[in-house]
């Protein structure tokens, strides 16, 4: 059975390319870049390089780059940066929707005495701007919105944002995880103060991640130990992983524009043939304001997890925002903070494609999601034929 | 990904008896869109009181849709009363087995027979007149007493698993706690073996005792909430500690105290043993 991967939110394949660049520093080149001697010397251009391609692809300098272990150890260590280096205050602003990275990063902020704001979002996902400015105040020591939601792709005007925390002297950090290498950013012509990335989102591998600091913004270390990442990040350079991602970085920035126009094209087919062929059917977010590669979308009556295993016995890899697929008994979060009707927060398949997706793979989602999504209706005790009332129009 | 049986599987993809019974003698319906699964059971009695026919349809993942397909199999053939004996535990076995998270799924099944039996004989389901106690997922008392007392339930992660109560806000925590301590109260009045009589110990074995219980068994879990416990005193059979960490704010620490710190210590040392919160 072939594989069709369009879960690309949850992970990435490794570009070859990418692998094939990392390979020798597991076997041949395995100094230490801290050495002193040539055979460190020489991995050490090559992580300088790695920093100079990531940075290429943020439009950043390279000192302002530093690798960390992955996406969540560099949210934590920009907040808990930011609390460190302003000590005076005690708000953290962000939202209802963000990554578990930062969202229970907060809730245990709070469990230790510290204020936090997280601001709701309206039925399409969006943020009001108008909320953002009004509970930003003298005592908010960092505002952390993520720029794309990884569930629904929905983007948050981060950079408006940013530019709003500047002018009243707030740090701003943003979880960039889901955007970098989907949609071009330019750190030189923004007021980003910090941004996350991680590598296995962007076909480098799992275990490496960057935190984007701004030059002359304050940073308190994370991980405290040597000097590596001139101090401001402890441990010994996970090599292989930071040559990698550099290539990854690389690759992304490589057409960008006409990479995303194709991956676009396939979701938009592969969401306008599914919202035609099944009623009830109902996509989770704002379809504008959105990442080219990611479509939530949401059968109503029918459960996520039967859907996705149904899928799987066919090959086809996606995600769902449904209880029973995390254990837990709730629906997604990012849903139940949008008001997805209960109808169909439990029926959300997230489909997250990527440049190696091709055309004939969506076609033959599109020929297999009808009979599944038909045959768990006829299951349900809730289905009473496509004339039901759609949930969405109330 | 869960790890689902051949058995569940097979029925999920080819489930039996999907439906509704024609003029059915017993409908049952538990469950509701917002709770991400419901089972309607409907069936039908021959002339001599047996179940000649039954059919569900089921909104749910894949294990309560295997569980619901089970169900009919299992009672088609029976008398009421045959099938009315059916437990949760009877559907998980036929299953070959179910993940914990999911037990709850079975429970359902357990639950929408018995209200489909109800409905037939124009009874009161006993829980229609139990107290809510999860509002969230709308789980009774009666309930949650039903699956402590058939599975031997006896943390509060289990009961969540099984009835799904608790798995909301988890305002309703404390009260299935309090509900787990009086049925295994019960239980253990009655056929629970005695305990094995604790050895006396000296003073000293008995302070090194308590201090070890605190460090190595207690400590650890409290950890995992982030909080942390330190002895400060023990005098006579009062033993003095001090909350730190997440602990320390967190409105819960007394129940923490008493039915998790105490209940340990007594356990383990002494079950004289009584502990108290003292200020640092």
């Amino acid at each position: 059975m072939k594989t069709i991967y369009v879960d690309n939110n949850a992970t990435t394949r490794v570009a070859p390319e990418a692998f094939e660049e990392m390979t020798p520093y597991f076997t041949e080149l395995y100094g230490n870049p801290s050495s002193m001697h040539f055979f460190g010397g020489q991995v050490q251009q090559k992580v300088e390089e790695a920093r100079e391609r990531v940075a290429g692809l943020l439009g950043a300098r390279p000192q302002e780059i530093i690798f960390t272990s992955c996406g969540t150890e560099s949210d934590n260590a920009a907040i808990m940066s930011a609390l460190q280096c302003n000590p005076e205050k005690r708000h953290v602003l962000t939202t209802r929707v963000e990554h578990p990275a930062v969202k229970n990063l907060v809730a245990h902020l709070k469990r230790e005495g510290y204020r936090v704001t997280e601001l709701p979002v309206d039925r399409h996902g969006l943020l009001s701007m108008e909320d953002v400015s009004r509970t930003m105040t003298d005592d908010t020591a960092i505002v952390s919105v993520m720029w794309a939601n990884n569930e629904t792709g929905v983007l948050f005007p981060v950079e408006e944002i940013a530019t709003l925390a500047k002018s009243r002297g707030v740090i701003f950090h943003t979880d960039a995880v889901q955007a970098v290498g989907k949609i071009p950013m330019n750190m030189a012509e923004s007021q980003i103060d910090m941004l996350s990335l991680s590598g296995h989102k962007l076909h480098a591998p799992k275990g490496i991640g960057v935190l984007y600091v701004r030059r002359g913004t304050r940073f308190a270390p994370f991980v405290i130990g040597g000097h590596q990442e001139e101090g401001r990040r402890g441990g010994t350079e996970n090599v292989p992983y930071i040559i990698g991602l550099g290539k990854a970085c690389e690759l992304a920035a490589t057409n960008l524009a006409e990479k995303n126009l194709r991956v676009k094209s396939l979701r938009d087919k592969l969401e306008n043939g599914l919202l035609e062929m099944i009623g009830n059917s109902i996509v989770n977010g704002d379809r504008e304001q959105r990442l080219p590669n990611t479509s939530s979308i949401s059968f109503e009556y029918v459960e996520g997890e039967s859907i996705l295993l149904k899928l799987s016995d066919k090959g086809i890899c996606a995600s769902s925002g449904s209880a029973c697929t995390s254990g837990s008994l709730e629906p997604s979060h990012v849903l139940r903070a949008m008001g997805v009707p209960f109808t169909a927060a439990h029926g959300s398949i997230r489909f997250s494609l990527s440049f190696y997706n091709t055309e004939e793979e969506i076609d033959y989602i599109l020929e297999v999601i009808p009979p599944i999504i038909e045959k768990l209706r006829e299951i349900s005790p809730f289905w009473k034929g496509p004339t039901a009332r759609s949930c969405a129009a109330s | 990904m869960w790890v689902y049986t051949d058995k569940v599987r097979e029925l999920f993809n080819n489930p039996k008896n999907v439906g509704e019974v024609e003029d059915a003698d017993g409908v049952g319906e538990v469950g509701s869109l917002s709770c991400g699964d419901a089972l309607k059971l409907t069936f039908k009695l021959d002339d001599e009181g047996r179940i000649i026919d039954a059919k569900f349809q089921t909104f749910g993942c894949a294990s309560a849709i295997a569980s619901s397909s089970a169900l009919t199999e299992m009672i088609i053939g029976k008398t009421l009363d045959e099938a009315g004996k059916i437990t949760n535990q009877d559907i998980v076995e036929f299953l070959g087995g179910l993940p914990d998270k999911k037990m709850h799924c079975s429970v359902m099944g357990q639950e929408a027979l018995r209200a489909a039996i109800a409905n037939y004989r124009g009874e009161k389901l006993p829980k229609e007149d139990s107290e809510i106690v999860c509002e969230c997922f709308g789980v009774s008392e009666r309930e949650i007493v039903d699956a402590i007392q058939h599975n031997s339930l006896t943390t509060l992660e289990q009961v969540t698993d099984y009835t799904k109560a608790g798995g909301g806000c988890g305002t309703c925590h404390e009260r299935i706690e309090a509900i787990l301590e009086e049925v295994m109260g019960l239980a253990g009045a009655e056929p629970k073996p005695e305990k094995p009589a604790k050895p006396r110990l000296s003073n000293i074995q008995r302070m090194k005792l308590i201090e070890e219980t605190l460090e190595k068994e207690i400590q650890p879990n409290l950890a995992k909430d982030g909080g942390s416990i330190e002895l400060v005193d023990i005098v006579g059979d009062r033993v003095l500690v001090s909350l730190r960490g997440a602990c320390a704010t967190c409105a819960a620490s007394d129940i923490t105290l008493k039915h998790y710190v105490e209940s340990k210590l007594r356990e383990l040392v002494t079950d004289t043993l009584v502990v108290e919160e003292v200020a640092q």
